[in-house]
């Protein structure tokens, strides 16, 4: 069900008021609702302040879309980074609603009120002394903002204790993502970029390897300070000073699961025709061949999927209750399955 | 399913990978990089030359090289072939002596190190007095001589290298015999020369730095003649008949004196300083060469007065009333004299120079009038200025080969027509399979063509560009013309000028079409020249167009350098590539990036401003485009000031890598007990000082945007007959990568042949891709149905390739700096990409497609793209499905300019530049390899006839 209308940009007034506004248009008066609207990078963010809702305002160009769903069936996970983009498969899922399994959901809080910037993934198979983490850098304005350097660290070999080279963090910018999200400090010990091992690395290959992935970043790391460690049961002990792991502890499958969560949130190339509009380059139609083993990469990445939802989960418009102001036109090209590509470079 | 295995799991593809793919480093060609000795063996008639980082090459007939490196690096010093025989030694500056053999070996013969000996004194005795200063290996082949810093003359057996000791003749022994009165204890320091009698071997003339000199008896073990010189000795040089010698000295005189075996001390019988009476400088090596009509020639190095001529690096020849002063660009190493090398000969005869100079090869005719240079058919000054671009074209046709190498005959016809005297060994490689021409652009605005076919990389024609443009320095403006009495009677000779007089001259890009003889050469002041082979000399005016790169943009200035100024009205010609459109770009910037299309008759250019297409059929600039990002500041300003300083801390980075790298693999060849321990943490500790004294190296890790510096630059265009609108027809198209990562796609009409001079080329922009991950767009390429790139324009006319498959759907392949991405066309739609990047951490900085055959089976060869990395490795990839062939370390990584002046060929090979003056082979392919493969015989000693007899029957033997 879709409703268009009209606000003053200059002068938005209260959440309060625009909530009621939205009950009105609607006639859903005493029907609770979670109120989200699409962001100028295409994720869902919700409404549910003063403050994100001057937001939402100042980014409407010059439509504005809002999504209203009814709190009960309300689906959380659809709010967050990159939620538009993952909509193809949403709708795709609508389109085949055969494919379509009803999650019951567990409601725990309020639906995300910002954007991920980072996150730390992969707790579960690191030692405690190493810490994986995930920035991201899509869908922000902020540099990456940090440093990095030669060194060496200590580690321990058959031969004793022996000096190793080694790559660490030299410095975090101010108020850039490595420094807001206080997940890394000056004098980590970078042990991993997405997955590659750095050791026998050139401070200038690490370097080209960060950049390369800098809008999916992770790295894994040997913070400096041990002291703020995640101390778990299977362990006796969560927090000795010096870490004295001789070995990355990295597995391959693990490896291959970093990379497929990579690979799914993915960029896509833009491409303008004839001078029109910029649009993303889609994945050309896999080969018949490669759709069973497609399905098994996606099974082995919903099993070590690192804490991110899975796309399939993810649906909008499977509630009667929900409503949206703006029809959102999907695209027909779309193909549903994305991953073809991703499994040849692999 | 085959493409989701890992590399490595198919055996088929594995086997085929060993027939198609293999690396080998296969010839240096060039001039070494600073030689510091010289050697010639006139009884194998090879050439050897040392170097500063202890490499030895030998060279003979064309073809004939080898090379050998000591394992210490350290410079040769002297290299002294064996009398008659197929070995060499050589001193190092760490006074170490060498013993190299040339040995037959597979059919072909190899330069193999045999023994090394470090001369060595009594327990206690200071260094000089084994620091080897002169070496005379005897004819007897059975000893060498040392000559030392402290006087004493060792005797060195060969060829194990075993020191004589009671044959060492002392100072002491030497004393005894002459008369105390002219002589003292120091009178004997410091052996300057040694020299064997020619006709007596059991005598040897012995010279002093102070400028005594001894002629000792070996046999009696005595002095059998002395002669006192009162200048510092620098050299010496018998008589071919042995009864009279040369000295030469400090002070620019040489003299000479008698021998006899009547008188125990002999006077002169003349001293001259050839270029004084004011003070001249040394002359440090003489010849004195006699002829049939008593004239002899008076060779020498040096002797120029030291106030006006000082520094000259001069050798001079002297005949009768002859006399030329050779003025060599660079200093002189050392120099022979080629003559008569049959004992039984009467006279010396000497037919040529050949003189090694720091930068430079110079022979010189002596035979003919005028005394002539002879064109080496090896050991080219490839820096005679600098080289700033190479492009290499594969398998010429004969047609084009025969008339460039005809207008390079008209520009070498002051070179003497002397066959190259040096004519040892015999080649033995295969013909070459094809005719491939190497093309270097130099700083000085030149082009030069090289025959880069086989073994010996020679010169063909050399293209200037330079009269086209006004610039301050006259090009007629000659250095040589002195006038008749001009004394001294220098003469320069050489190539070697690495003075450019405008910068702007520079050669940047340089694209060649074989089947037209079309070729555009681009520069750094944004000028681009269309050109055609032209057999005759012309006069003609150069067509001129302008192309503003900034047209869209206001508000820029620039404020780099300005465009050249043009020269007005006709311009002559030489014969051979005549210029007839210059395209100047605007801002007058570096040219990036250039393709020529010369069936299309198009000219396509690109700056760090945007990129221009040109028609130069009906010379119209059909388009421009600006790539430019409003926020790029730096690109407006011109000159890449901020592009040095970060090759400045690169550099810095890597000196630093790998200082640490060197000190932690050393620890931890240490390592056991406590006390290496303890070595090893006191090293540490050291080390840990040492990297914080060091200013910390860091990087900044930052995603790329579209405000970054230089994204407007063009780093590649491409021309394309490929589907770009719509799958049903297909037409001309001109594509366009840039730093930023974006690529633009162009559809151009051009008018069919009958009307191409009646209708204008037009273009209209299809499409625009943006990477992403904005790297900068190194390379772009279209694969046709079958997945085969496109054939170059004119090949299929010409019926060396097939047509493309144009009923199939292309692709379009985008090789970035960091990934290989292949989309559809026409509709764009990725379908596959290598991340390269992301997983290894190394760059592209080189790509292109090879062809690879197999060297099992002449019928199957495929297309893969070989690829260099900023870390030197080269990686062999295929087509199209983008798989990791293999990898090869090729460069040190830390070798930027070596890495920059890479060039693939289309057949699997390469050159890069290991140092300003030589270029390092290298094959990828098993099928197509060019290295040197020859043979050296000896000759027999006592006949000459027999020579030729001998080897042959030899070879028939081994053979059989």
């Amino acid at each position: 069900e879709f409703r268009r209308f009209s606000l003053e940009r200059s002068k938005p007034g209260k959440f309060e008021e625009f909530y009621g506004l939205l009950q009105h248009v609607h006639k859903i008066p005493n029907v609770d609702v979670l109120v989200g609207y699409t962001d100028i990078h295409g994720d869902l963010l919700p409404i549910n302040n003063d403050d994100n809702y001057h937001k939402a305002v100042s980014t409407a160009n010059p439509l504005l879309r809002i999504f209203i769903q009814r709190k009960e069936d309300a689906d959380y996970s659809a709010f967050g980074t990159d939620t538009m983009t993952r909509k193809k498969n949403v709708l795709s899922n609508v389109l085949r609603p055969d494919n379509h399994k009803k999650k019951p959901h567990i409601v725990i809080s309020m639906p995300q009120d910002f954007r991920p910037v980072s996150s730390i993934i992969d707790v579960d198979i690191l030692p405690e002394t190493h810490r994986r983490v995930r920035l991201y850098k899509y869908g922000t304005d902020k540099p990456l903002g940090f440093y990095i350097r030669d060194g060496s660290s200590v580690r321990v070999t058959p031969h004793g204790l022996e000096k190793v080279p080694g790559i660490f963090i030299s410095r975090l910018v101010p108020g850039g993502l490595a420094q807001s999200t206080g997940l890394l400090a000056v004098n980590d010990e970078v042990l991993e970029v997405n997955g590659i091992e750095v050791s026998g690395k050139s401070l200038d290959q690490v370097t080209d390897m960060m950049i390369a992935n800098s809008r999916n970043l992770i790295i894994t790391v040997r913070p400096a300070n041990q002291r703020n460690n995640v101390v778990r049961n299977s362990r006796t002990s969560g927090s000795s000073g010096q870490s004295t792991e001789s070995s990355l502890p990295s597995s391959t499958p693990n490896i291959l699961g970093t990379l497929q969560g990579e690979e799914e949130s993915d960029e896509e190339d833009i491409i303008i025709e004839d001078s029109g509009e910029p649009q993303q380059i889609p994945k050309a139609a896999p080969a018949s061949e490669s759709i069973e083993s497609l399905s098994q990469i996606e099974l082995l990445h919903e099993s070590t999927q690192n804490g991110f939802l899975p796309s399939s989960e993810m649906n909008l418009n499977h509630s009667a209750g929900s409503v949206s102001m703006e029809c959102e036109v999907p695209e027909q090209g779309r193909k549903s399955l994305e991953e073809d590509g991703t499994i040849i470079t692999l | 399913m085959r493409r989701f295995l890992r590399p490595g799991h198919d055996p088929v593809r594995e086997r085929l990978k060993r027939d198609l793919f293999q690396f080998n480093k296969t010839v240096e060609h060039g001039f070494p990089h600073q030689p510091s000795a010289l050697g010639y063996s006139p009884f194998l008639r090879l050439m050897a030359i040392g170097t500063r980082s202890g490499a030895i090459k030998l060279y003979g007939a064309p073809g004939v090289e080898f090379m050998g490196l000591h394992e210490e690096n350290n410079t040769v010093m002297q290299i002294h072939f064996i009398p008659d025989q197929c070995q060499l030694v050589t001193l190092l500056d760490d006074n170490s002596l060498h013993l190299w053999s040339l040995k037959q070996q597979g059919g072909a013969s190899e330069l193999r190190e045999e023994h090394r000996f470090t001369l060595k004194g009594p327990p206690g005795s200071p260094p000089s007095a084994t620091q080897v200063t002169a070496v005379l290996p005897h004819s007897s082949r059975e000893v060498l001589y040392l000559g030392t810093e402290s006087g004493s003359v060792f005797v060195v057996e060969l060829p194990l290298l075993r020191v004589l000791e009671d044959r060492t003749i002392s100072p002491e022994a030497v004393l005894q015999r002459i008369p105390e009165d002219n002589c003292n204890r120091r009178s004997c320091e410091l052996v300057e020369a040694l020299q064997e009698h020619p006709k007596n071997p059991d005598q040897i003339l012995i010279g002093y730095s102070r400028g005594l000199i001894v002629l000792w008896d070996l046999q009696d073990n005595k002095a059998a003649q002395h002669f006192l010189g009162s200048q510092q000795l620098e050299n010496l040089y018998w008589q071919r008949d042995g009864s009279k010698f040369i000295s030469c000295h400090y002070d620019g005189s040489y003299t000479q004196w008698p021998v006899s075996s009547d008188t125990r001390q002999s006077e002169p019988l003349e001293n001259t300083v050839p270029y004084g009476p004011f003070p001249c400088k040394a002359i440090s090596k003489i010849y004195w060469q006699t002829t049939k009509n008593g004239l002899p020639y008076i060779i020498f190095q040096g002797g120029m007065p030291r106030a006006s001529y000082g520094d000259r690096h001069s050798i001079s020849v002297i005949h009768g009333s002859q006399q030329t002063a050779f003025d060599f660009t660079s200093r002189v190493i050392d120099f022979f004299i080629i003559f008569s090398s049959d004992p039984a000969a009467e006279f010396d005869d000497p037919s040529a120079l050949v003189a090694l100079a720091e930068e430079e090869l110079v022979v010189i005719d002596l035979k003919s009038a005028g005394w002539p240079a002879v064109q080496p058919p090896y050991l080219a000054s490839l820096h005679c200025s600098a080289i700033t671009c190479s492009h290499h074209v594969s398998n010429i046709p004969l047609k084009l080969w025969e008339r460039i190498i005809s207008a390079g005959s008209k520009q070498n016809i002051h070179y003497s027509s002397m066959p190259w005297p040096i004519d040892g060994g015999t080649n033995i490689a295969p013909d070459p399979p094809q005719r491939d021409l190497l093309l270097t652009g130099h700083e000085d605005g030149t082009v030069r063509f090289w025959d880069a076919s086989g073994v010996c990389l020679h010169l063909l024609y050399k293209l200037s560009t330079v009269r086209v443009f006004l610039t301050d320095a006259d090009p007629n403006d000659n250095m040589n013309t002195l006038g008749e009495d001009e004394w001294p009677p220098l003469r320069k000779v050489g190539t070697f000028d690495p003075y450019s007089d405008d910068p702007r001259l520079g050669i940047q890009k340089i694209y060649l079409c074989k089947y037209s003889g079309y070729l555009a050469v681009a520069g750094t002041a944004g000028q681009v020249l269309v050109m055609e082979l032209n057999d005759e000399d012309a006069e003609h005016v150069v067509d001129h167009a302008e192309a503003d790169l900034l047209q869209d943009q206001e508000g820029y200035r620039w404020k780099g350098h300005e465009k050249l100024k043009t020269r007005d009205g006709p311009v002559r010609f030489e014969a051979g590539f005549q210029p007839f459109v210059l395209v100047q770009c605007q801002p007058p910037a570096v040219v990036t990036s250039l393709a020529l299309h010369s069936e299309w008759r198009l000219v396509a250019f690109g700056t760090s401003h945007g990129f221009g297409l040109f028609d130069h059929q009906q010379k119209r600039l059909v388009f421009v485009k600006c790539t430019l990002h409003p926020s790029d500041q730096l690109a407006l300003e011109g000159p890449l000031s901020r592009v040095k300083s970060l090759k400045k801390s690169l550099r810095q980075s890597f000196r630093r890598i790998r200082r640490s790298r060197v000190s932690s693999r050393k620890r931890r060849g240490a390592g056991g007990n406590a006390s290496e321990v303890q070595e090893a943490n006191a090293k540490f500790d050291q080390d840990a000082l040492q990297e914080m004294e060091l200013a910390p190296v860091q990087r900044k890790i930052e995603a790329r945007s579209a405000e970054d510096s230089f994204t407007g630059f063009v780093r590649t265009l491409y021309f394309a007959d490929t589907f770009l609108r719509d799958s049903s027809r297909h037409c001309p198209s001109l594509w366009a990568g840039t730093n930023g990562g974006t690529v633009y796609a162009f559809c151009l009409r051009v008018p069919p042949a009958e009307r191409r001079m009646d209708e204008p080329v037009r273009a209209e922009q299809a499409k625009e891709i943006q990477l992403m991950h904005r790297a900068p767009v190194v390379g772009i390429l279209v694969l046709d149905g079958r997945s085969t790139p496109l054939p170059e324009p004119l090949e299929v006319a010409h019926d060396l390739s097939k047509s493309p498959d144009m009923q199939g759907s292309h692709q379009l392949l985008v090789v970035s700096e960091e990934q290989f991405k292949v989309f559809t066309l026409p509709k764009v739609s990725s379908k596959l990409k290598l991340k390269l990047t992301a997983l290894e951490g190394c760059r592209v900085r080189k790509v292109t497609v090879a062809n690879f055959g197999s060297c099992k089976t002449d019928d199957y060869s495929e297309n893969d793209l070989a690829v260099l990395t900023n870390l030197g490795d080269i990686q062999i990839i295929s087509l199209p499905f983008l798989k990791l062939q293999i990898r090869y370390p090729c460069i040190r990584k830390e070798d930027v300019s070596g890495i920059a002046s890479c060039v693939f060929t289309k057949y699997g090979q390469g050159f890069y530049l290991i140092s300003p003056s030589e270029f390092e082979r290298f094959s990828l392919s098993t099928k197509w390899l060019v290295e040197p493969r020859c043979i050296v015989d000896m000759p027999e000693v006592t006949s000459n006839n027999h020579v030729h007899n001998k080897s042959g029957s030899e070879n028939a033997a081994r053979k059989s």
